[in-house]
């Protein structure tokens, strides 16, 4: 089993890439890693509650164990509130995800 | 704040000046682990060489219609220098910006602080280091 830090930059709805990113994160977890999937930058227009073709959604069906975690800042930028919030995301900040790439043997993997 | 002398991070950043939010997040983590403690490495590739150009001028905004000193324009030469003035108390900084990359793009005139390097010194880096972030533009 091994930890994984998934850092999402860029959001579906301009980049058809990024449904890769998303199955990556659900079968790591499936294999039975620990995954951390966090959203930067245009990643966190996916926590706004009330999306349609809800990626997060679905992932969070399929691999519940998947940590969501959203840069504040990034939400800010955005005006995505604590209220517009998805449920299963929480809100993080660059200063934890420094924490989580300074634990050796931690795999990190940006999109 | 943790305290971490000890550990390095290495971040290899592709992405050139005033194009992505890639530039700011990059710049925010390596201020925030030099903060931590924690030393950072840098290995500037492609487009991200232009980074460090000394010559980075500020300008006015003709729509807000403010001038330069008003507008305070935030260059990403401006960023990296204070990050190697935060370095200078604490933890260490190594900003490497490829060679071959910045002879192609004549972007060799550098705020104090850069060295000059190539692919390999990402590997040793990447050898030394805690932990190693690739962001790629694409």
């Amino acid at each position: 089993m091994a930890d994984y830090l998934l850092v999402e930059s860029r959001d579906p709805f301009e980049y058809a890439d990024t449904s890769y990113f998303y199955q990556m994160a659900e079968d790591l977890c499936k294999a039975g890693n620990n995954v951390t999937f966090f959203l930067v930058q245009n990643g966190v227009i996916m926590a706004r509650k009330g999306i349609s073709n809800d990626a997060i959604a679905r992932l969070q069906s399929a691999a519940p164990a998947v940590k969501i975690l959203a840069d504040d800042f990034s939400l800010r930028e955005r005006a995505i509130t604590a209220d517009k919030l998805a449920d299963g995301v929480a809100s993080s900040d660059v200063d934890a995800l420094v924490d989580m790439l300074a634990v050796p043997g931690v795999k990190a993997v940006w999109h | 704040m943790t305290t971490s002398g000890d550990k390095t991070i290495t971040i290899a950043l592709m992405d050139p000046p005033y194009e992505s939010g890639t530039t700011t997040t990059a710049l925010r983590i390596v201020d925030a682990a030099l903060r931590k403690g924690i030393n950072v490495n840098v290995f500037a590739y492609e487009g991200a060489v232009n980074m460090t150009m000394k010559a980075q001028a500020p300008h006015p905004n003709p729509v807000k219609g403010t001038s330069i000193e008003e507008q305070d324009h935030p260059s990403t030469a401006r960023f990296i220098a204070g990050l190697f003035e935060l370095s200078q108390s604490g933890p260490a900084l190594d900003w490497i910006n490829c060679g071959l990359c910045v002879d192609e793009r004549g972007a060799g005139d550098w705020i104090e602080g850069p060295r000059r390097g190539g692919p390999g010194d990402l590997f040793k880096m990447s050898q030394a280091s805690t932990n190693t972030l690739i962001i790629g533009t694409r």
